[in-house]
């Protein structure tokens, strides 16, 4: 009797202090996301709302030679962009854990820092001006008599997004797989050694699998967010370069046509967990030993 | 194996497996290795024993080739290792923390080192089993790595260094993580073990209890030199300075003067004792001006019965402190015209009865019992 009035004093101090997290996550994530989920099942004429239960949002977005193009080409920028943005950390991170005396980490990790100084915008505008039809790249080109009219395919297009994604995302690309790396045991590296390893072979078979928690983390810390990016691609992807956020974008707001705009968010949401989801799946393995590391 | 090896020894047949010379090792301005030399032979084994900071750690790291060395020569097997990384040395190692690899079961693990060597599945197969089973772990391959004990994780280490046929093991304080009784367990087995492959076994650690069950010869480190290098039975009885004599159990520290020396015995006045011959061999970096202090056991003092009469020289003393520990029991005895306590430790025979604080007592000792020892 008395034990489970204990009991209930603890369950009712644990309800109590998780309760305003849970209000939190319920109101700002689960919430707006059940009136997207509502909504993509409704249809809008102009201003008002018919509630009436229809998949046709859902058809058009599934069907429609337009979003499937835009739907496939935000994958391909995303998974372009995830490639070169964990492609370059890997190497940075390795450098500065392994390679970088001691006292020189913290520093480094400063120095990664240092973009986001600036503001995102800026740093876009940024890219417009290197990369633009008179920028700094075509600029510098023509001075030193490489090239006779500017270049047209780096500036407002998918190139000119992936450049400039992949720059904004690299540093937070490099940190999780540095504190990865750093948390690997070096006498796995020396015992490695000790068995015979070459420095690759001990590369291979033991500073990679052990990094990669680091790497899947990094992964999907680019990937997740990219695809839904909408500011790049409008400054500096022109036509062509338009990704499905920016379309998601003009049915809220100039076509007004929420419903579509809600089963084009929640596809796009679909395709990334599903995206994720495998890329996690086929990771699981590296995943599994991390506790013991 | 004992036997076989004394009697190699005895014909000078006993090869030198690894020939360290004139060692040093800086870590910036700390002179971590001073001069080391000494020879480790085949079949050994072979201690580094000394407290924390004395370089046994680091001795052993240039061995595997994990320290650059400022100046000496590391021979190994009769050939020069300057410029041999650790994956091309005869050695192999057991590391302090093990290091298993975490995303590897127990029987990756154990093959690791063979990947090099190109053999089928049923022979890598083969010989993980065998290996795991030297060292008492037959069946446990499919494990996870991180699902072992400690002891089980050490026991890992070992096969995964053995399964390579190393000429030379190298045991970084392999036993310092477990508790007693399982570190108990595990001295003798590596004992077992290495007589029983006759590798050479290089083993670091703290522990002089340790040091003096387990190996043939011990070399005693203190700030990155070898203060003594011995077999375990010389150490303990024949210890050339007072830091090693202190290192190894109890040793009574006294005064002496070294009056006379006649060859290589030396007419010394012990404080309290008086004065005794003793065996005197000059230590090296020993010289005119060194100071020498005499050291006794507590066991090879004896407080006299009346009547008996079994030792060459009796000294009359004060019991001001009696230790009662079952089996023995530890007496703090003052000699007249020294106020130095002497601790002299007795069997609890059946006969024999506790003495009490402040009886006056007859010590009995020889002039073996003592040992010069370098201030």
């Amino acid at each position: 009797m008395i034990k489970s009035a204990q009991l209930d004093s603890d369950a009712r101090r644990g309800l109590s202090q998780i309760s305003l997290p849970l209000a939190f996550s319920v109101l700002l994530l689960a919430a707006p996301l059940a009136i997207l989920l509502a909504m993509s099942f409704w249809t809008q004429d102009f201003l008002t709302l018919d509630r009436t239960f229809t998949l046709a949002n859902f058809k058009e977005t599934w069907t429609s030679p337009i979003y499937r193009t835009l739907m496939l080409r935000s994958l391909k920028i995303s998974i372009i962009v995830t490639v070169l943005t964990v492609g370059l950390a890997y190497p940075a991170a390795y450098y500065m854990s392994f390679v970088a005396p001691n006292n020189r980490k913290a520093m480094l990790v400063f120095l990664i820092t240092i973009p986001f100084w600036t503001s995102y915008l800026m740093r876009i505008f940024l890219w417009k001006v290197i990369l633009g039809f008179n920028g700094v790249v075509n600029g510098s080109l023509i001075g030193l008599g490489f090239i006779d009219t500017p270049l047209d395919w780096i500036s407002y297009n998918q190139f000119a997004v992936i450049i400039t994604l992949s720059h904004a995302w690299l540093p937070f690309a490099v940190l999780p797989i540095f504190v990865v790396m750093e948390k690997v045991n070096r006498s796995y590296l020396e015992a490695a050694q000790d068995l015979g390893d070459t420095p690759f072979q001990r590369f291979r078979r033991i500073t990679l699998p052990l990094s990669m928690p680091g790497v899947v983390a990094a992964t999907l810390i680019v990937f997740i967010p990219t695809i839904g990016d909408y500011v790049t691609p409008k400054l500096v992807g022109g036509p062509d370069g338009l990704m499905i956020a920016n379309m998601i974008e003009i049915q809220f707001k100039n076509a007004n046509n929420a419903p579509l705009g809600a089963a084009l968010a929640l596809s796009a949401l679909l395709l990334v967990s599903s995206v994720a989801g495998i890329f996690v799946w086929l990771n699981r393995r590296y995943l599994k030993a991390e506790g013991a590391a | 194996m004992r036997a076989v090896l004394t009697k190699k020894r005895q014909a000078g047949l006993c090869r030198t497996m690894i020939k360290l010379s004139n060692i040093e090792k800086y870590y910036g301005t700390y002179h971590a290795l001073r001069d080391v030399n000494c020879h480790i032979n085949e079949g050994e084994f072979f201690s580094l024993l000394g407290p924390s900071g004395s370089g046994k750690t680091t001795l052993l790291r240039t061995i595997a080739g994990f320290e650059e060395i400022d100046s000496g020569t590391v021979m190994i097997g009769g050939q020069s290792m300057v410029g041999v990384p650790p994956n091309m040395r005869p050695t192999n190692m057991v590391f302090q923390s093990y290091a298993i690899f975490p995303h590897m079961s127990v029987a990756q693990n154990v093959a690791y080192g063979l990947r090099s060597q190109r053999l089928n599945k049923a022979k890598t197969a083969e010989m993980v089993r065998e290996s795991l089973g030297k060292v008492g772990l037959a069946g446990y391959g499919e494990r996870a790595a991180h699902a072992l004990s400690g002891g089980q994780r050490q026991r890992v280490a070992l096969a995964r260094a053995l399964i390579l046929k190393p000429k030379v093991l190298l045991l970084d304080e392999p036993l310092s993580a477990l508790d007693r009784k399982l570190r108990e367990q595990m001295q003798s087995e590596l004992r077992r073990l290495q007589r029983s492959l006759g590798i050479t076994f290089v083993l670091v650690t703290h522990d002089q209890e340790e040091a003096l069950t387990m190996s043939d010869r011990v070399a005693v480190m203190f700030e990155g030199q070898i203060a003594q290098l011995d077999s375990p039975q010389a150490l303990y009885k024949r210890p050339a300075s007072k830091r090693v004599a202190e290192f190894f159990g109890a040793m009574n520290i006294l005064k002496a003067d070294i009056l006379e020396v006649k060859g290589d015995i030396a007419t010394t006045r012990i404080e309290g004792l008086g004065v005794a011959n003793l065996a005197f061999n000059p230590q090296p970096g020993a010289d005119a001006s060194s100071h020498y202090c005499a050291g006794v056991r507590p066991e090879l003092m004896t407080i006299l019965d009346d009547g008996a009469m079994a030792y060459d020289k009796e000294t009359p003393a004060t019991v001001t402190d009696v230790e009662y520990r079952g089996e023995l029991t530890y007496y703090d005895v003052k000699f007249e015209g020294s106020d130095t306590p002497v601790v002299v430790s007795m069997r609890n025979t059946s006969n024999r009865e506790l003495r009490e604080i402040g009886q006056q007592v007859r010590i009995g000792w020889e002039s073996a019992s003592a040992v010069l020892l370098l201030d």
